[in-house]
């Protein structure tokens, strides 16, 4: 019934868009549209103004769009420095982890506003797909610039994810995209996008998506003698993987002078199983669940005088979860939860020379989850930095955040109140004028706190809880070159070498019992890692272009919490030592054709690094080929992806086998 | 120039780095036994050792069997991959009980749904039984009988009441089936009746507290003793008396110990006494009740572990640790106990934090350490292998 509802309105926001269009062409062709070219795309530049001490690490545009992702998590893999957690599939978990800090230290931006999950800290990336995603960008410690919201200053990584921005050319007045996927899994993922010129200064945006997959995909277990010979070697179909999303997205963004402001509409409401662990005896898990995500934004910003600069943040967001196992053979769970959270942010800027600026923002956020469990927060932040440049070779931030917790809990012992304050400083010098070498080096303090989970989830959660601290040292360099001749065209690399340490760490520990446990301030583990990224693009003959981007994250993250364990200073799980990832994009006239390479090596899938949870490297080739079309006023684009090209049949969280070779094809058309 | 030496190094560097990084994947080899000399070495005794079970972490598919060899002195780590290559994903997820009854080797694998039997002296495979959701296990008369916390699905989903299976041990097949109480735990047989510990475990905070009582010959629950909240294990000792353990709530109601007797009048088991000693297991050996509790507490912020000996003709806690040396500092979660009958030697798991390598330690009949070795991820299970099995 509710996956027939998601359909229905899946096709009546099609319907409605099918109706827009007629009146926007009539208005189009009659309009005397004054000739004032100003592209709302400008309007972002205008907010970059205030340019960061360290650059992320991006993916934007074309580059994004030839990577064979479908969701934002498999776009991630192209960053340094980031583990993810993929359970597999399309409906599968997928989370992301910065230099081996967890997850909940990691925040994720959407239009410039966090994502949150008070109950447990995690964002599932795989929930949100690239069709509309512009760019991603990924900062270590966080967005090095002053004028942000005191929240951007909390999280010790961050990724934001920036939808697509309406960019009007002369005389355009509306753009229409549809566009459709399938392949493997029984993939059927139809999406639409239109935008439209409301006046000179106003426009809005609306997109939808559905995603509709069986989750069905071959998987293989072997493993062979120490003579060679084979023990066992098997073939099954993944069981319960299905899923059914409907997405949609609307905006609304105006233009000020010296200013902006945007409001954003988001739901998404999905019905999946989830397909479990692979164990002996065991090849389907009954488990499912509904989410409902629904969250209202607001952005406002402008230069208020030439000194001082205002931005205001709001969102709404509700979150429904509910989870059913019906497995006649397991306890019969049927839990719901509802969480909201209200968002304000005030930040201010002020210059008080023009290489000198000085902001303070203050947040306030309120978390409510209820239903099977009763918890509610409020969260204030209150940041002060200062940003300073010196014949902008030299640049240096420092910025200061305290967190307030105010908890309370209902008919459960309620966690103490908290309070945190954590310095960052940040810096970045070019040494020489005529090379474009730039150092950079941070320092920088954060707590997590615990979640709702962590606190009062039933008979585990442990209301004592203290917060999680990180602290985070990078030195790293920058080098780029953009030669006017020859084969090589541009060139651009980054390398970075940092020493983090996490304190009070989170940990579910035993109470003794079967299945039973209990969460601790237990962990410590001190992790050193060396990034590096480097990106060429080259000059060829006959206008064929070729782009490579490399990118490589050397990890040792050693438990240090106790000598007297067996694990004292093994790798922590799931951190290998050496991953990487390889991108090359070729392109000739209209066709494109792409590689990428994910590689993450051998790693232990427990505390203890012994043979028996040792697990082998994994690596995928995926490729794509695109070709492009313009009939008239239509583009149309054709798309062909194979992934895991030699087929590879591997886990990244044991027990959850990924797929196989899969492919998937793709048509989109813009008007 | 300059920059394009610059650059050349780079670009050098970052490829060396790609060629080193990249160390190939092969093919999963079986994970090979494990052995490690103990300093003992028992030849006259009865038993030819003793087989450990580990749980292994739920959802970690890591049960693997271990076995402490008394004529060789050594200790045999992760036997069952090598001696059974063949089977898809090894022995499986949660092994919760192991027992040995003829020349067969009984493993209960709670999340794989199924009884793994084991040639005794060879570890190799002779078959399974698929049961859902499977516990314990017990013998009697050419059957085994295997508790279950899901029955037949009932007209109410949110009732799953449990049960008890009765497997021929010469075919393997399973005979008969009968509904007991709320997800059963450990069973006993006695004077043709079976006695198993129903807890309730699915349906906290209504714990079932009976003990259900099955005629063998008709197979059919004759009757349930009402005991004690969230019931575990049960065990008879030489006098035909029951010890059964309730868990309590974790929270107002401590773990407590039942003693089941007799009536005299009716002739029927009734509990005839409560002990106020918290019990997590124990295992009964001549007139001595060995026990240790392990329970949270949320003021220290630490599990309380407790260790004793019961006098199971008095009930009265004639010891309150049979550990003498001051080692037990060293075990985290004890999870396992299990006593020599031969030399009285004793035998604890710690458990540690359930992800990672447990202890297996023997102490002696004085209660000092003997040796302890490095076991599989939750140590908890031990039966026996007589040298006549």
């Amino acid at each position: 019934m509710e996956r027939l509802c998601r359909w229905v309105s899946f096709v009546c926001a099609i319907g409605v868009l099918a109706a827009l269009p007629v009146r926007v062409w009539a208005d189009e062709t009659s309009s005397t549209d004054s000739i004032q070219t100003r592209s709302l795309g400008e309007v972002m530049v205008t907010a970059n103004r205030y340019s960061e001490v360290i650059p992320s690490q991006k993916l934007a545009g074309k580059e994004l769009q030839a990577l064979n992702s479908f969701s934002v998590a498999d776009a991630i893999r192209y960053f340094s420095g980031i583990q993810i957690k993929d359970y597999g599939g399309v409906g599968g978990l997928k989370t992301v982890n910065i230099r081996s800090m967890g997850t909940n230290h990691m925040g994720v931006y959407y239009n410039g506003i966090q994502l949150g999950n008070a109950q447990n800290g995690q964002v599932d990336l795989g929930k949100f797909s690239l069709e509309n995603i512009e760019e991603i960008s990924l900062y270590n410690g966080q967005k090095s610039e002053i004028f942000q919201s005191a929240r951007e200053f909390g999280s010790a990584g961050s990724i934001y994810l920036t939808t697509r921005r309406p960019k009007f050319k002369p005389g355009e007045k509306s753009h229409l995209k549809a566009s459709f996927k399938t392949g493997s899994f029984d993939l059927v993922n139809p999406s639409v996008l239109f935008e439209y010129k409301l006046s000179e200064s106003v426009s809005m945006t609306f997109n939808s998506e559905w995603t509709n997959s069986s989750g069905k995909y071959k998987f293989r277990y072997k493993r062979v003698t120490p003579s060679g010979e084979v023990a066992y070697d098997t073939t099954a179909t993944r069981q319960n993987g299905d899923i059914d999303a409907v997405r949609f997205e609307g905006g609304l963004q105006g233009y000020l002078s010296n200013g902006f402001w945007k409001a954003y509409v988001y739901h998404y409401s999905s019905e999946r199983g989830i397909p479990g662990a692979i164990v002996n005896n065991v090849w389907r898990n009954g488990e499912r669940l509904w989410d409902r995500n629904t969250f209202v934004q607001g952005v406002y910003q402008q230069d208020i005088t030439r000194k001082y600069s205002l931005k205001v943040n709001a969102k709404y967001a509700f979150d429904y979860t509910h989870y059913v196992n019906n497995d006649d053979k397991l306890m019969r769970v049927d839990n719901q939860y509802k969480q909201r959270e209200v968002y304000v942010s005030l930040a201010n800027k002020y210059s008080i020379l023009r290489n000198w600026d000085v902001s303070v923002a203050y947040d306030m956020q309120w978390n409510g989850l209820s239903e099977y469990l009763s918890a509610s927060r409020y969260t204030h932040w209150i940041s002060a930095a200062t940003a300073f440049s010196l014949a902008d070779r030299l640049k240096m931030q420092a910025s200061v955040l305290a967190t307030l917790v105010d908890e309370t809990a209902e008919g459960q012992t309620k966690a103490p109140n908290k309070s945190k304050v954590t310095p960052a400083v940040f810096l970045s010098y070019q040494p020489l004028k005529r090379y474009n070498w730039v150092l950079r080096a941070f320092y920088k303090q954060i707590y997590r706190m615990p979640t709702f989970n962590d606190l009062y989830y039933t008979d585990m959660g442990n209301s004592a809880l203290k917060p999680e601290s990180a602290t985070q040292y990078n030195v790293g360099f920058t080098y780029a070159v953009a030669p006017k001749t020859g084969f090589l065209s541009g060139f651009h690399t980054g390398v970075d070498a940092y020493y983090n340490l996490v304190k009070d760490k989170i940990v579910a520990y035993p109470k003794g019992q079967q299945f039973r446990w209990t969460m601790l301030n237990l962990g410590k583990v001190d992790i050193r890692g060396v990034d590096v990224q480097a990106t060429a693009t080259f000059r060829l003959p006959l206008e064929i272009g070729l782009m490579t981007k490399v990118q490589y994250t050397y990890q040792e993250a050693i438990d240090i919490t106790n000598p007297s364990d067996n694990y004292y200073r093994d790798q922590i799980p799931y951190i290998p030592w050496h991953s990487g990832s390889a991108i090359l994009g070729l392109t000739y006239k209209d066709w494109g054709l792409n590689y990428s390479f994910v590689y993450v090596g051998e790693r232990y899938n427990q505390q203890e690094n012994i043979e028996y949870n040792y697990v082998q490297p994994w690596y995928t080739s995926d490729i794509s080929l695109v070709k492009s079309f313009k009939i008239k006023a239509v583009n149309l684009k054709v798309t062909a992806e194979v992934n895991n090209l030699f087929d590879q049949a591997y886990d990244v969280v044991l027990n959850y086998p990924m797929p196989m070779r899969n492919y998937r094809f793709g048509i989109a058309i813009e008007l | 120039m300059m920059r394009g030496r610059i650059l050349h190094i780079i670009i050098g560097m970052m490829l060396a780095m790609l060629v080193s990084m990249t160390s190939c994947r092969e093919d999963d080899v079986i994970v090979l036994t494990e052995y490690e000399s103990l300093p003992m070495l028992d030849r006259e005794s009865p038993f030819a050792g003793f087989y450990l079970l580990n749980e292994g972490n739920m959802g970690s598919n890591k049960c693997t069997l271990d076995f402490v060899d008394f004529e060789q002195g050594q200790y045999a780590r992760n036997l069952y991959a090598e001696r059974n290559p063949n089977v898809v994903k090894e022995l499986g997820d949660v092994g919760n009980d192991i027992q040995i009854y003829g020349s067969k080797l009984y493993a209960v694998i709670n999340c794989s749904h199924k009884v793994e039997v084991l040639d005794a002296r060879t570890c190799q495979r002779i078959g399974q039984v698929d049961i859902p959701n499977c516990r314990y296990v017990a013998f009697d008369g050419g059957y085994a009988y295997v508790s279950s916390y899901v029955g037949p699905v009932g007209i109410d989903p949110n009732a799953q009441l449990g049960a008890v299976f009765q497997v021929d041990t010469a075919t393997l097949e399973v005979t008969a089936e009968v509904t007991v109480g709320y997800q059963p735990d450990e069973l006993v047989v006695q004077d043709g009746l079976i006695y198993v510990a129903n807890s309730g475990g699915y349906r906290k905070p209504n714990y079932d507290y009976t003990v259900s009582v099955i005629d063998i010959a008709t197979m059919t629950q004759i009757r349930k003793i009402p005991v004690g909240i969230n019931l575990h294990r049960v065990r008879a000792d030489r006098y035909g008396k029951l010890w059964v353990s309730s868990r309590g709530d974790y929270k107002s109601v401590p773990s407590r110990l039942f003693v089941l007797e007799k009536d005299k009048r009716t002739g029927r088991m009734e509990v005839s006494d409560t002990l106020d000693i918290p019990c997590s297991e124990m295992e009964i050996c001549g007139d001595s009740l060995y026990l240790y509790s392990v329970a949270w507490s949320d003021i220290s912020q630490e599990n309380r572990v407790t260790y004793g000996i019961v006098d199971v003709r008095t009930g009265r806690l004639v010891s309150d640790n049979f550990i003498t040396d001051g080692t037990e500092t060293d075990i985290e979660i004890p999870y396992g106990l299990k006593v020599n009958p031969e030399n009285g030697d004793i035998y604890v798991t710690d458990a540690k934090n359930y992800v990672s390598s447990g202890n297996l330690l023997c102490y002696g009949r004085d209660g000092k350490l003997k040796w302890k070795v490095r076991t599989g991820d939750i140590p908890a299970h031990m039966a026996f292998l007589k040298k006549t099995n």
